[in-house]
């Protein structure tokens, strides 16, 4: 059971908050994720499938940018937190 | 009564037109870039958002804007591994909507990276324009202001609806009369000044800033382009150059007059890396001979301090060829309701601003 969350900027533009997902995989998390949130996976993901330049995921204590594909296969996931850059100074 | 569309760094502002000037109504996605709004020949309105984080989005309204909807956004086909394209295939923003006339829900949008996407069901789907986006041609865009290409005007045939010229910065003037079927890039006589002289004349390489096609005469056509003014008679394939004091004019925005088309406003800056009025001083310029001769318009502009940019989408005139609104990046945004000889001041603080349109639909609600 993977417990997901957000930024909070993030729900000002879609309806989420926090939920527990059971998934094998770090693919079958968001796969069950965009299926609950359809709108979601655009603000997450570009049309190539990397993460947008100024998102984060926090896979448990891993920081991943850009090409997640790397990632999608891992098993135990606990925590994954959807994040995004810092804006301003 | 009708409406001015301001885009803004930080929101879309909504102002009526007034027969004494513009009047605040609404604003709406305060914090959010607005790139791009219309309204469709339904009266739906529709607007792109540039979200810093979260990619470009766009939304709907059906009822003047008392609420909102995301619908679909252009997306791009996922890049071939062993393609030769050293572009990013993603969009970054929805640069121009533009809805085709008496055709509720048909829409057409361009975008950076520069492509064209059609959508026929009120934005619920957007259709690339394949045979552009795969033209051999489109590799030598590139990026003028932005990183990649873009394209940002849309010009449609009142005619004939499958007939539609687009420009592309930088990569010329392009035309096609199947809807998006097949394209052909054509627009002799502009001058690219930036490229070695053996290349100046070349089609793709042209960077035209803003087209617009007169709306009583689809054949006429005005660019401000990267090094001059240029003036068409045969709906773009041909241009020629329009001098100002001898010199060519460097500029973004564009507006042609509704019913004489050898009518049209234009805001020129120093070029081009500079991007402020000359000497401080904001002026407008506008031709009534087809680009032959220009007058300099300045009461009511600032005429020394002033560094504001007009970006190419951010100068409009209504159905009567009497009101223009103009908006700069300073976030000034100044109105005049005789063809441009005096302008009034409607706002000193607004965000940045990045288009204004003007449309003829009366709202039907008060905040």
């Amino acid at each position: 059971m993977a417990r997901i969350s957000f930024t909070a900027n993030l729900a000002r533009h879609v309806d989420v908050s926090t939920i527990d997902i059971a998934g094998q995989t770090l693919k079958d998390i968001l796969d069950q994720l965009y299926s609950i949130h359809p709108q979601l996976k655009p603000y997450i993901v570009d049309e190539q499938g990397n993460l947008r330049k100024h998102i984060m995921l926090a896979i448990d204590q891993e920081l991943v940018q850009g090409d997640v594909a790397p990632y999608l296969m891992r098993t135990e996931v606990n925590r994954l937190h959807i994040m995004q850059a810092l804006s301003g100074g | 009564m009708s409406t001015v569309f301001v885009c803004t760094r930080k929101g879309l502002f909504v102002f009526e037109q007034l027969e004494h000037g513009l009047k605040s109504h609404s604003q709406h996605f305060l914090g959010d870039p607005v790139t791009s709004a219309c309204v469709d020949a339904s009266g739906c309105w529709y607007v792109a958002l540039n979200l810093g984080h979260f990619g470009p989005k766009m939304h709907k309204s059906e009822d003047q804007g008392k609420s909102w909807r995301e619908i679909g956004c252009p997306a791009l086909p996922k890049k071939p591994a062993d393609s030769s394209d050293t572009s990013e295939w993603q969009i970054k923003q929805v640069w121009i909507l533009e809805p085709v006339p008496e055709s509720p829900g048909y829409l057409l949008a361009g975008t950076n990276p520069g492509a064209l996407f059609v959508s026929r069901d009120g934005a619920q789907s957007w259709q690339l324009s394949e045979s552009l986006w795969y033209s051999p041609q489109r590799e030598k865009w590139f990026g003028g202001g932005f990183d990649d290409s873009g394209l940002h005007s849309i010009a449609i045939n009142p005619d004939d609806h499958q007939h539609w010229t687009i420009a592309v910065s930088v990569g010329g003037v392009w035309h096609t009369y199947d809807a998006g079927d097949t394209w052909i890039l054509k627009c002799s006589g502009m001058n690219a000044a930036y490229m070695p002289d053996d290349m100046a004349d070349s089609e793709e390489l042209q960077d035209p800033h803003r087209l617009i096609a007169a709306p009583s005469d689809f054949k006429r056509m005005w660019v401000q382009h990267h090094c001059g003014i240029f003036v068409s008679d045969d709906a773009g394939k041909h241009w020629r150059e329009c001098l100002h004091e001898q010199k060519s004019s460097f500029g973004f925005a564009v507006a042609v007059h509704p019913t004489q088309m050898d009518t049209a406003w234009f805001i020129p800056a120093i070029k081009d890396e500079s991007r402020y009025p000359e000497n401080g001083q904001l002026k407008v310029l506008k031709t009534t001979d087809g680009g032959q001769s220009f007058q300099v318009l300045t009461q009511g502009l600032p005429q020394e301090a002033c560094y504001d940019l007009v970006y190419r989408h951010a100068l409009t005139v209504d159905n009567q060829g009497h009101s223009l609104t103009f908006g700069s990046t300073t976030g000034n945004l100044w109105h005049s309701m005789d063809c441009g000889a005096q302008w009034q001041t409607v706002s000193n603080h607004l965000p940045p601003i990045y288009a204004v349109r003007w449309f003829a639909q009366d709202l039907n609600w008060r905040i």
